[in-house]
């Protein structure tokens, strides 16, 4: 290539001055333009995580189960008799933005290839999910549009490609209006010594291109991922790529085929920065050099550039080293599946990936450096932005009774049925809990043993306190799996911030971190790997802080603790207490957000380890076999809780009577954290387990028919029919999608 | 008995099928190749759910020119028990070994939810264990199941005790609430809703297990 590189052209490939000079010592001579364009894409914040590279390192990684921690496709832990489960969440956020449908299912087919390309055949699938409000006069139709094209993409690939999703989160807030997030996580399974790792090995053997043809879609989308949004964002629609579920399907069953030959060394699939990043990760990981011609590369368009070649993000393409020798009998496998697999080059022994184009060299650059050694910054951290008061507003004293029914009708607490009805939950004949749970369970048939997943996260409260924010995400996440009855044991991370180049965001994604920190190392619950998304800004205009947390735990195969109350005359108890709250804590919950129309003060307190064992002690319960149903509070408060409780098959409703002496409102909708309602036919036997465990499990009430009553030391707060608020409930949201 | 689950490309209930008739139900079972000529010594055939070639196109459209369909095709001509499920059914009505079409839903969205299913006729080898009028709770997984045929096939189907299943809560718009019909010679079988997936106690229902139970009744009858 004989461009000349310009300031301005290092300027539009998102390098600075500065690391433009890196690339020249490394290189000892001024890069080609394809050389430029692959550092670019390689050293981008979405590849390099060179922002975050430092804070991540805080972190806890290791554990006894762990496999595999960060630094590969996904996470792997070891979940016994000879099986491990690989997981990880990954953001698809700008091209969701920009392109809703086509962007949320290649986040799903990305992280879908994440999996499979370790060996293990993925199981399930959930996302956690944030939109702009659907009723913003000026922003409400875009928003609308923007959910239909999300769940719609997710749904549209997930289904056809036959992996079940069984869960998630959807919240909706004006920061989202520009920059919706979507966060996609998979597991799989496999045995243990199936497991593959993208490294390259063996010089002299072949590498090889599998899947879809190399076409002009998605250069640059690594690179448009690590900007922030402005006017001229909308014309990078071409930068976000097409997804082809059946293809993946295809390639899903082939790759798994062709690895048990035993003639396939490394395996990698292409995601964002395409040929680029597989072929200098793998070559990087495995400490060898990998040489391809850009000729054999199959392809969609004629007269590509080895500079397009190498940039695009087209779908569906993975890259293995075989052994030589033996590479006809992968190449048999993907004949058979009627897959495009050609050998495009070969491993050498000198650590540089070597491009050729027509015999020539257009590329010569060291993996290692490329790979693994873009500049890492310590960027500048203040206090983490907020503008919300410390102080509680002055507000009108509650109508509690007309409070519960708007809450259950709020966006971020309505039930998000007309959501999961679209995704097939139940494909594989694994899910045991699906979407509706605290937390989803799948089982895995050759093993006895199920998995239950959470995807947990809080804006509102990161906006307050993103240190005590990201901790309360990882102890609810905890508590999702608890209260199904699995032992949490892993985690993986979705980071979503602004841009960390403005001091007091950048202070925000640390403190996170560090919360986020310090709780998964108390649960023991080590990060396994994950992904972060900075920059989501739209006009100068950040999103909340948004770290979500997947945890992942096991429990035996056995039918799920339901969550809604199953027979009448039933005790109702509380694990955990009724809790406390003062107004400075109040300004974080739903009842701030969507009734008092405000945000202020601190998140819920939380205190570890209470919360730890309040988890020991229903995990305790659940063991015994003394639940009926058992829900964690969260969003909403206790009213919000235990009216969810009463939405199960029969409409069992409750008769309870709270002893405290907190206003009604705080009492009623106060988020307060470490809580568990349960309803139970042996209260005797929970008390004792609650004492053992030194945490609080008031009775408070009885399971009666058809409503709910409530009383707060003998007085009225209000009384409710389970018809009426299950009708807010179900309908709130296809009535704001104006379905 | 032995049945054969029908792999296409992007079938994705397939192993469901299999795992439903071999693990919860104790028969043999054995994968058939979309590319395979024969179907071997199969007492049955199950076309399984999913996405058969991506169903780019028509849903069934390209699946009814693969090779194993002109096999699964002589199969039924002899009298072999044949069940499409979901894709599957799509698929023979593509192939025209059940009449109709299956169209987009009438929401134009994929809807995934258990439904109730009224056993319309004992009269078949799918049913045959069940009870005339019998309240199955069933899921369907599907964005193109509402069942369209003209007057005269509908009039047709229930006049000669075609229709094996209505839906009690009509989840998709098919005429006359049909969830599944069968052949006139019936021992081939098209359905919407998975009876695959509820055959363990585990995954909340075993209601679909009426429709397994019966066809193993029925081809051992069939071969005593």
């Amino acid at each position: 290539m004989t461009a000349t590189i310009t300031p301005d052209l290092i300027a539009q490939h998102q390098l600075t001055p500065d690391e433009y000079q890196k690339i020249v010592d490394i290189l000892g001579r001024e890069p080609s333009f394809t050389e430029l364009g692959i550092f670019s894409v390689m050293w981008s914040e979405h590849c390099s995580y060179k922002s975050s590279r430092i804070h991540l390192k805080k972190l806890p990684t290791r554990g006894k189960l762990v496999v595999q921690g960060p630094g590969e496709n996904a996470g792997i832990i070891d979940i016994g008799n000879g099986y491990v489960i690989a997981f990880k969440i990954e953001s698809h956020n700008h091209p969701s933005f920009i392109e809703p449908f086509q962007g949320a299912a290649t986040g799903v087919g990305g992280i879908l290839r994440d999996i499979f390309t370790m060996g293990a055949r993925p199981i399930a699938v959930l996302d956690s999910l944030r939109f702009g409000r659907l009723d913003d006069p000026e922003t409400g139709t875009r928003n609308r549009r923007i959910v239909n094209g999300v769940v719609s993409g997710i749904a549209h690939y997930g289904n056809c490609f036959g992996v079940p999703t069984v869960g998630g989160e959807c919240i909706f807030e004006p920061c989202y209006d520009g920059n919706p997030l979507v966060n996609v996580f998979a597991l799989g399974v496999a045995k243990k010594e199936d497991i593959f790792y993208a490294k390259a090995a063996g010089v002299g053997n072949p590498v090889i291109y599998v899947g879809s043809r190399t076409g002009r879609d998605g250069i640059h989308g690594a690179s448009m991922a690590s900007a922030e949004f402005t006017e001229e964002s909308k014309q990078k629609r071409p930068n976000v790529q097409v997804g082809d579920p059946f293809m993946e399907k295809l390639l899903l069953e082939a790759c798994l085929e062709a690895m048990k030959t035993g003639a396939i060394v490394g395996i990698q699939d292409m995601g964002a920065a395409g040929l680029t990043c597989s072929t200098c990760e793998m070559g990087s990981r495995g400490e060898v050099g990998i040489e391809i011609e850009l000729d054999k590369v199959p392809q969609r368009a004629t007269g590509m550039t080895p500079y397009e070649i190498m940039l695009s993000e087209s779908q569906e393409r993975m890259l293995l080293v075989a052994d030589k020798g033996r590479e006809q009998e992968v190449l048999d496998v993907f004949k058979k599946w009627g897959l495009d697999a050609v050998e495009i080059g070969v491993v050498t022994n000198d650590g540089k990936l070597r491009v050729r184009h027509h015999g020539a060299i257009v590329a010569e650059i060291p993996n290692r450096e490329l790979a693994d050694e873009a500049p890492l910054y310590d960027r500048p951290h203040t206090k983490p932005l907020r503008h919300a008061p410390m102080e509680a507003p002055k507000h009108t004293p509650a109508d509690v009774q007309a409070a519960l029914p708007l809450l259950l009708a709020a966006p971020d607490i309505c039930s998000k049925r007309w959501i999961w009805q679209q995704y097939d939950f139940q494909v594989r004949t694994n899910t045991i809990a699906g979407p509706g749970y605290d937390a989803a369970i799948v089982r895995i048939k050759e093993t006895g043993t199920s998995v239950a997943m959470s995807l947990d996260g809080n804006g509102r409260y990161c906006y307050l306190s993103p240190r005590e924010g990201a901790r309360l995400a990882v102890a609810e996440s905890c508590r999702n799996l608890s209260v199904v009855g699995a032992k949490p044991l892993a985690a993986t991370n979705c980071l979503n911030f602004g841009n960390p180049e403005r001091p007091e965001i950048m202070a925000q994604l640390v403190e996170a971190i560090e919360g986020m920190s310090e709780a998964c190392k108390f649960f023991d619950t080590p990060i396994t790997g994950g992904n972060v998304s900075l920059y989501n800004e739209t006009l100068g205009e950040g999103i909340y802080p948004t770290p979500v947390i997947g945890m992942v735990g096991t429990l035996p195969t056995s039918p799920a603790v339901p969550s809604t109350f199953q027979n009448l005359g039933r005790t109702v108890m509380l694990v955990g207490g009724i809790g406390t709250c003062d107004d400075t804590r109040f300004g974080g919950t739903q009842y701030a957000k969507e009734i008092i129309r405000q945000l202020w003060g601190l998140p819920p307190l939380l205190d570890l380890e209470y919360e730890q064992r309040v988890q020991y002690a229903i995990l305790r319960m659940i063991d015994e076999n003394l639940l009926e149903s058992a829900h964690d509070l969260s969003d909403g408060g206790f009213g919000v809780g235990l009216a969810e409780c009463s939405f199960g098959p029969a409409e069992i409703g409750a008769q309870i009577d709270l002893g405290s002496h907190l206003r009604p409102e705080v009492l009623m909708f106060h988020e307060a954290p470490s809580r568990i309602l349960v309803s139970t036919s042996n209260p005797k036997r929970i008390a004792e387990i609650a004492k053992k465990h030194e945490v609080e499990a008031p009775v408070i009430g009885t399971t009666i028919e058809k409503g709910i009553e409530i009383r707060q030391r003998s007085i009225t707060l209000g009384s409710w029919e389970i018809a009426a608020l299950r009708a807010a409930y179900e309908s709130s949201l296809e009535h704001q999608l104006g379905q | 008995m032995k049945f054969g689950v029908i792999v296409f490309p992007g079938s994705n209930c397939d192993h469901d099928a299999f795992y439903a008739v071999s693990s919860n139900l104790g028969q043999k079972a054995e994968f058939i190749w979309h590319d395979s000529a024969t179907l071997g010594d199969v007492d049955a055939v199950i076309l399984p759910g999913g996405f058969s070639y991506g169903d780019y196109l028509r849903c069934g459209a390209i699946a009814k020119f693969s090779p194993v369909m002109r096999a699964v095709k002589e199969f039924a001509a002899d009298g072999g028990l044949v069940l499409g499920v979901c894709n599957g059914f799509q698929v023979l009505v593509e192939a025209g070994l059940l009449p109709g079409a299956l169209l987009r839903n009438r929401s134009l969205k994929f809807v995934c939810r258990d439904v109730h299913l009224r056993v319309q006729t004992t009269n078949s080898p799918f049913t045959a264990s069940a009870e005339r009028g019998e309240i199955l709770r069933v899921p369907i997984a599907h964005g193109e199941g509402c069942y369209y045929a003209d007057d005269r096939t509908l009039d047709e189907l229930e006049a000669e005790d075609r229709i094996v299943f209505r839906y009690l809560d009509n989840p998709n718009g098919s005429l006359r609430d049909i969830a599944g019909i069968c052949n006139r010679e019936r021992n081939v079988m098209g359905m919407m809703p998975h009876p695959e997936r509820a055959a363990d106690p585990l995954m909340g229902s075993t209601d679909g297990l009426a429709v397994l139970h019966s066809m193993i009744r029925s081809a051992t009858a069939v071969r005593a």
